[in-house]
């Protein structure tokens, strides 16, 4: 008997508002509606379709070299050692190379570049093996996947991916390789993103798909969490790795064993790990606290033997893993005008950053 | 009873929409199709930005999202305030549709925001107030819905009306991604054609839904509720909480919140199916589309069975449809076939409950108080649920995934052992019901 009263409301009030029956206006008024929806489609359609027009006629403008910008001719890229030292890096330079695997002197970063044809979203290379992370275009949305590249970037192996790629890096010896990308964030998980890191054994071509199911242990006690989350491993030789591990809105350092799919915490608010040639500092980048919280990071350098940390002369946010050029000095990009720029900073504090090249992201040093 | 289905074939109403998708048979008012066209539209929008929003973060600006999510939580809690506030907000004075054009007029101006801030704490904000629009508008536009529609047709109402909305939500994702591949990097473009797509949801709102609500004004002359000795009940938030008091509101509210308990939340099913059944990473990102799919399918066809056979009967058995998935991903079966069972059963079980529970959470509401009733029982479900999802995330810490899954599925048959032996709902069970 409630529903009575209702639907006798809802009759009674659906005069006035569904388009008065038995009044002449009633079908003027569903004109004039459709009129008004009319008009306001077109103005929105115009907007949407200028806003459309304006984002492909800028994306074509990155197809044209960009005035000023570095020279880009097409020739043979190679990951094998010898001869001067090199750098192979991800040019962003505006132009038909932009994306492509390119290479420079390590003396003349600025100079002319030679660009191999094969893209890459990130990159790294060492002991004459390189990995590729790239954008594989479906007919609707991309998709990614790891790709292994000997030292004439002949593909080898090929691995899709669960998300967007980040992190990339190779053991010394050019046998194993890593990478993290990142998962979710879309409508149905929320936004809560996690991480995926993967290492593969190029020689064995077995691949470990992620390393949450690692023995994580920190004081001695195992870490167990549903949050677990790994990232930017960095390799000291075939079988140890350092990472980034996060839990509980923490951060540590931890040093992996893949024999043994174990791991223990080294030090605490360490992120991306980059291990410096000779195997005793990692250089990282810290959450300093009272920074903002959209610039939280500096560019840090731990030694391993004392557990002692100091910052680098690099004032600025650094979100990036470092990359060693040697010894002493980092390598790292920063957002530019066109994508990122790289630049270096003496390891030991000292000195200052100095501008290398600009729109280039992702080095390799090859010796 | 049926005086409000023959409004379909007034002259009045000449819509063509009216006659709609059931040719023959009585049609879905105009109301709802107009509030379904206006969800249909704006999860386009709000689908366009979630399905970029990774990309754009990443790639687009370079930042580490990670720990993002630490917020959500908190965002949650404003969202589900704010689904209270709304629903009381739109029923003093009988309000629902200015209440409705403030949420959905905040959420569109958020999209324009997006391409002001490039910060992952000012982005965070402007997808709170996005939310907060989502909250307010949520109530109002389900009481308008239960409002326009006979009671006797009102599941398979709010069955059209979930239908278009998962139609929007399957395309927004499709136009952000031919606009990307239009104007590679455009997520400006994405953003722009999303308020633009947004605004035109207002337009239809504003345009195509009536602006008066029937109700408020009998609610004095006519028993609006199940024959208390209650006064007439006059939208204020004493009454809104009074609401409780009612016997089969809380009942039904009781048993929202405790089958809510048991519902392990989206993220950790499509995590179980790919760990327990071993989905390849690669499909990772489309299971979410293969229980819209049953959603969308299903919502209908359940929503009108459960005019029929009774509301709370199809959803608790949507739970069952729960259960089963469950026990899929906890048995040792391994075939082909078996990530589709579970998410068709994914899927049923939301077709069978998302809108089946505000139908029947309409009947034991007043007119009047529609809006705050229905505001309640969503906002017990949804703190149910966020409740569950941290016990969850604690038990798979603690014991593994197995064991936590388990553990949900015991919840789960308690929690549909109690509801079946609590049935709140006996008389709003159907449109029937009330002649009984």
């Amino acid at each position: 008997m409630a529903e009575v009263g209702e639907v006798r409301g809802e009759a009674a009030a659906a005069g006035p508002d569904t388009g008065a029956p038995g009044r002449g206006g009633a079908v003027s008024g569903n004109g004039r509606r459709l009129l008004v929806l009319l008009a306001c489609v077109l103005v929105l359609a115009c907007v949407a379709g200028a806003a459309v027009w304006r984002a492909s006629d800028r994306a074509h403008a990155k197809d044209r070299v960009q005035p000023g910008g570095p020279t880009v001719a097409s020739g043979a890229v190679s990951l094998t050692a010898g001869g001067p030292q090199r750098i192979v890096f991800r040019s962003m330079a505006w132009g038909p190379h932009r994306d492509e695997l390119a290479t420079v002197p390590a003396g003349d970063p600025d100079g002319p570049r030679t660009a191999s044809g094969v893209k890459c979203l990130r990159f790294y290379a060492a002991g004459g093996t390189g990995i590729c992370l790239q954008a594989v275009h479906g007919p609707v949305s991309d998709s990614y996947r790891a790709v292994v590249l000997d030292a004439g970037l002949h593909v080898t192996r090929k691995v899709d991916l669960a998300g967007i790629p980040t992190r990339a890096r190779v053991s010394p010896s050019g046998r194993m390789v890593a990478w993290t990308v990142f998962v979710g964030g879309d409508s149905y998980a929320g936004t809560d993103f996690s991480t995926r890191t993967s290492i593969l054994d190029t020689r064995t071509g077995a691949l470990e798909p992620t390393l949450e199911d690692y023995t994580v242990t920190r004081d001695g006690s195992r870490l167990r969490a549903a949050d677990l989350n790994f990232w930017g491993v960095t390799f000291a030789d075939d079988r140890h790795f350092y990472a980034t591990v996060a839990t509980g809105g923490h951060t540590y350092l931890i040093r992996g064993d893949t024999a043994t799919k174990a791991a223990v915490t080294v030090h605490g608010n360490v992120e991306c790990p980059s291990l410096s040639p000779d195997g005793t500092r990692i250089a990282y980048k810290k959450r300093v606290p009272g920074l903002p919280a959209d610039a939280p990071w500096r560019l840090y350098v731990l030694d391993l033997a004392t557990g002692r940390e100091h910052a680098t002369a690099e004032t600025r946010d650094v979100d990036d893993q470092a990359v060693w050029s040697d010894d002493h000095t980092l390598v790292y990009a920063l957002p530019g005008d066109y994508g990122s720029d790289l630049y270096s900073v003496p390891a030991d504090g000292t000195g200052a950053p100095r501008l290398l090249t600009r729109s280039a992201l992702a080095p390799a040093y090859l010796p | 009873m049926y005086v409000s289905e023959s409004r379909g074939s007034t002259p009045a109403v000449t819509a063509p929409s009216a006659r709609g998708p059931f040719p023959g048979r009585t049609a879905v008012g105009a109301t709802v199709l107009a509030l379904g066209a206006v969800s249909l539209i704006t999860d386009i929008s709000s689908e366009m930005v979630t399905a970029v929003l990774p990309l754009y973060l990443v790639t687009g600006l370079g930042l580490s999202p990670l720990g993002f999510g630490l917020l959500d939580g908190v965002y949650n809690g404003f969202s589900a305030l704010f689904r209270l506030v709304g629903g009381h907000l739109a029923d003093r004075g009988g309000r629902h549709k200015p209440v409705a054009v403030l949420g959905y007029g905040l959420s569109a101006l958020c999209k324009p925001l997006l391409l002001a801030v490039h910060t992952l704490p000012l982005i965070g904000a402007v997808l709170a107030v996005d939310r907060t629009g989502k909250g307010l508008r949520t109530a109002p536009r389900d009481a308008m819905i239960s409002l326009a529609s006979p009671p006797e047709t009102r599941g398979r109402a709010f069955g059209v009306h979930r239908a278009m909305d998962t139609t929007g939500a399957l395309l927004g994702p499709l136009a952000a991604f031919l606009i990307l591949r239009q104007a590679a990097e455009g997520y400006d473009a994405v953003f722009t054609v999303s308020f633009c797509v947004a605004a035109l949801g207002v337009v239809v709102l504003l345009l195509f839904v009536p602006s008066r609500s029937p109700e408020p004004g009998l609610a004095g002359t006519a028993p609006a509720a199940p024959a208390d000795a209650a006064p007439p009940e006059r939208p204020s938030l004493r009454a809104a909480l009074g609401l409780l008091g009612r016997r089969e509101l809380r009942g039904l509210t009781l048993c929202a919140v405790a089958l809510g308990l048991a519902t392990v939340s989206d993220s950790f099913v499509y995590l179980l199916l790919q760990r327990r059944l071993g989905v390849p990473d690669r499909w990772f990102a489309l299971l979410p589309l293969g229980t819209a799919a049953a959603f969308l399918l299903l919502a209908v066809p359940l929503g009108r069975w459960a005019d029929r056979v009774g509301r709370w009967r199809v959803f608790v058995g949507g739970h069952l449809a729960l259960l089963a998935a469950y026990g899929l991903l906890l048995s040792h079966l391994r075939a082909g076939l078996l990530p589709y069972v579970v998410l068709a059963l994914h899927g049923t079980f939301y077709a069978a409950t998302d809108g089946v529970l505000m139908a029947a959470a309409a009947g034991s509401v007043p007119a009047a108080l529609r809006s705050s009733g229905l505001a309640l029982v969503q906002t017990g479900q949804a703190a149910a649920r966020f409740v569950c999802s941290i016990a969850f995330g604690a038990a798979w810490t603690a014991f593994g995934d197995r064991s936590a899954l388990g553990g949900a599925a015991v919840a789960l048959t308690l929690s549909v052992l109690v509801s079946l032996r609590l049935r709140p709902a006996a008389a709003a069970e159907t449109g029937r019901g009330a002649d009984g």
